[in-house]
């Protein structure tokens, strides 16, 4: 039997009412702001029946460059027998800039945190081979934060001219 | 740095590299093989030779700049990224698009979608050595593309979806080169039923190779025609229908095993449904609020512009091909909205309101602005749930934009599926995942 | 070869010359390094619709060393530049280079951190095609300017003695 929206922000609420700093909603999505510590803890709850969220839709991060604490990882959840998605976002600070891997529990997480690590620098505690993804060895710096320029090129061979 | 797959090497193994620069690759992966003897023991994927900075130089760019960066994610069916990058938009503004652009809409889309799969089995199936296959499929792309390029005036990069609805109305035979389109495919695809689906050699190399199970695919987020093919259903125009998809009648094929055959067989039959729902949206499409004309008559933009000096031009614009914009008479019909699209022509260039709604529009700073907030908004693109997740800042430029690639999760699968298989299997296998090098590495 | 400027036996070298021009301008075997959208114009071209094969380019190599026009279709990133730089040094002489499309003409719209600003940062080219993709009959257009080239070009051929 399907399960409503309401009813696992509800459990939600219930269950880890510590970690939970803010549920609301925007454009008809919900989001969910959570402590970072807690970030494996809620995943595991959520991917047992009924609520089913078996598939990590999305991962990615945003650089708010200047605020306290700088980067937010963003997850989409989505559940296949419900069929409903959920958002939830944690804080990062710039000096602390770690986080647990979802590797154990998403296949695909592997990949996704690759990348963000390689464009944000973001670490993530667990991952196997935390390697960059779409830049070469010998880059530097993380092009996605907001203060690499758009146009600081780094060769990797000798250009002419 | 040391490649894991070098750290991790056997004895009496060898290490084969497989790309960047290879015919079966795409050109923009390269693999790293450990084999002993054909077998494949280990695997490495390398990826990011495509990578464009498509996110960061969205940063930069306005939202109506930023149309023409979709298009070229996956640029075998650029119309598809076009409206999901635009419904975001839409779903953050709640603009509600007028019914003859959203079937408009579905009839490219899934157009798009019959182009995506032809080029995805064109490509596996010659790289299995069925190069007729290949070049009857390419055939039938042409003239869909015939069809896209009367519509919307180029043959794949054509930023056509607008945000309100498209950029123009069908031209005013649209019927005949659609219908052409519709059935020149049929021939095609029934052409290549009989040379493929039971072909000996073809099933000895997809069959029960690179099997998934569904609970393997969904831990690996996959969607789409590869995610179908093992057995589930979950098709984002089912699952959360947009535009007019819930008043079309179409079903979802699936498949069993989840092997590369059944990914071929997917992509088929889904090519027949969308064949089918194009001819559906064909006869229900309403009509357009005023009758097209094409004959030419008019001014030229150079005399408009001096007749508006003495007086009002009593006559509308003749459109040139290097102008942008829409017909006035076509707007009601096919634009939702008068603050979000680009003003018509005809006003820009006769009457100073027009002059002023255009500079609106294109000054930095004005233009689209949505709200504060943040978005994701996903559509059934050609190889699974295409979404994009856009946070705006109430400026004309988005504060960031994350882009759901859908072949980046299936193709992530890659080194798992092809572990213990033989090198030659790689090649199916990689076909059968559709990886568009636009869309993976972004 | 280098024409003698004196204009001293000519005629036999410069017919020669234009028959092996003529030889080679119609059997190009092409080496079409793929990447990105491009791509999907290059398979249009190269099918039966457009044919590339009336131009005696029909024959795909896809080893370097077997080809003589390389075709760079598509953008190319710093993380792809070496890997063009050896395909295009493992290639024999006589070669020619074809940049295909906006993006490996000058970038294109890439204009960031990640992409090469016209692969002729890496490589000499021979002809450039603009176009984000170019059309197929520009592609056509500019394979037989490059032919026109060819045919008109000085060539070096195995009988030459080579001075030094």
């Amino acid at each position: 039997m399907a399960i409503s929206k309401e009813k696992v922000l509800e459990d939600l609420k219930q269950k880890f009412s510590d970690n939970i700093l803010e549920i609301t909603a925007q454009f008809g999505d919900d989001i969910i702001c959570i402590k970072k510590e807690a970030l494996l803890d809620i995943v595991n709850f959520l991917r047992e029946e009924p609520y089913a969220f078996t598939m990590l839709l999305d991962l990615t991060c945003v650089d708010y460059m200047g605020e306290e604490e700088r980067f937010e990882m963003v997850y989409h959840l989505f559940s296949l027998s419900n069929k409903l998605r959920l958002r939830f976002k944690t804080r990062l600070s710039e000096d602390d800039c770690k986080i647990d891997s979802l590797t154990p529990i998403f296949k695909n997480a592997n990949w996704l945190e690759r990348e963000a690590y390689d464009m944000f620098g973001v670490h993530f505690e667990g991952h196997p081979y935390l390697r960059r993804l779409f830049m070469y060895d010998g880059f530097e710096g993380h092009p996605l934060r907001k203060d690499y320029p758009l146009h600081k090129h780094q060769p990797k061979i000798p250009l002419r001219k | 740095m040391k490649y894991r797959i070098q750290q991790e090497a056997r004895e009496g193994t060898m290490l084969l590299n497989m790309g960047p620069s290879h015919p079966a690759m795409h050109g923009t992966t390269r693999i790293m093989l450990e084999l002993d003897g054909e077998k494949v023991v280990n695997c490495e994927l390398e990826m990011g030779y495509l990578h464009r900075g498509f996110e960061k130089i969205c940063e930069s760019k306005t939202y109506f700049n930023m149309l023409i960066y979709t298009d070229r994610m996956n640029y075998v069916s650029p119309l598809i990224n076009n409206t999901g990058y635009v419904m975001a938009l839409e779903k953050m503004l709640g603009i509600e698009v007028p019914e003859r652009s959203q079937y408009i809409r579905v009839i490219l889309n899934e157009f798009s979608r019959v182009c995506d799969h032809l080029t995805a089995l064109a490509a596996m199936c010659m790289e299995c050595g069925a190069f007729t296959v290949f070049l009857y499929m390419m055939k039938a792309r042409e003239y869909i593309w015939d069809l896209m390029e009367q519509t919307t005036g180029a043959r794949m990069t054509t930023s056509f979806i607008r945000v309100g609805g498209v950029r123009s109305d069908f031209p005013a035979d649209w019927k005949e080169t659609t219908q052409i389109a519709i059935d020149e495919t049929r021939k095609v695809l029934k052409d290549c039923h009989g040379l493929m689906s039971k072909n000996k050699i073809f099933l000895n190399r997809t069959r029960d190779v690179a099997v998934v199970t569904p609970e393997l695919a969904i831990n690996y987020g996959w969607t789409g025609p590869c995610l179908r093919s093992t057995g589930v259903n979950y098709d984002v125009r089912k699952a959360f229908p947009y535009l007019v998809y819930d008043q079309l009648d179409f079903e979802i094929p699936l498949g069993e095993r989840g092997d590369n055959f059944d990914r071929y067989m997917v992509r088929m039959q889904e090519m027949e449904q969308s064949l089918r729902m194009v001819e559906q949206c064909m006869a229900k499409i309403p009509k357009p609020s005023s009758p097209y004309s094409s004959d030419g008559r008019g001014l030229d933009p150079a005399e408009a512009i001096s007749a508006s000096r003495t007086k009002k031009p009593g006559q509308g614009i003749r459109l040139s091909p290097n102008l942008e914009g829409t017909e006035k008479g076509k707007y009601p019909g096919i634009l939702a909205g008068k603050k979000y699209i680009v003003p018509p022509k005809e006003d820009t260039y006769t009457n100073i309101e027009g002059l002023i709604n255009h500079f609106k529009f294109f000054m930095r700073g004005h233009g689209i602005r949505p709200p504060k907030g943040e978005v994701y908004f996903s559509v059934e693109g050609g190889s699974g749930e295409l979404g994009f997740y856009i946070i705006s800042n109430g400026t004309d430029k988005p504060y960031r934009l994350h882009l759901r690639a859908p072949c980046f999760h299936i193709v992530a699968a890659l080194e798992e599926l092809v572990r213990g298989h033989f090198v030659a299997d790689i090649i199916p296998t990689f076909g059968s995942m559709n990886m568009i090098g636009g869309e993976l590495d972004r | 070869m280098k024409h003698k400027k004196d204009g001293k036996g000519g005629f036999i070298t410069t017919t020669f010359n234009s028959m092996l021009g003529w030889g080679r301008k119609f059997s190009l075997f092409q080496y079409p390094f793929i990447t990105a959208c491009c791509g999907m114009e290059y398979m249009s071209v190269a099918c039966a619709h457009y044919d590339l094969d009336r131009f005696g380019m029909g024959w795909t190599r896809f080893t370097p060393r077997q080809a003589d026009m390389l075709l760079v279709v598509g953008t190319i990133t710093h993380k792809e530049a070496p890997v063009l730089k050896t395909v295009y040094d493992q290639m024999t002489e006589p070669k020619w280079v074809v940049a295909f499309g906006a993006c490996a003409v000058s970038g294109g719209i890439y204009d960031n951190y990640a992409v090469v600003q016209g692969i002729d940062r890496i490589i000499p080219v021979d002809v450039y095609i603009p176009g984000c993709p170019p059309r197929p009959e520009t592609i056509i257009n500019a394979l037989i300017k490059l032919q026109e080239k060819i045919q008109k070009e000085g060539h070096e051929w195995r009988f030459q003695k080579r001075k030094s």
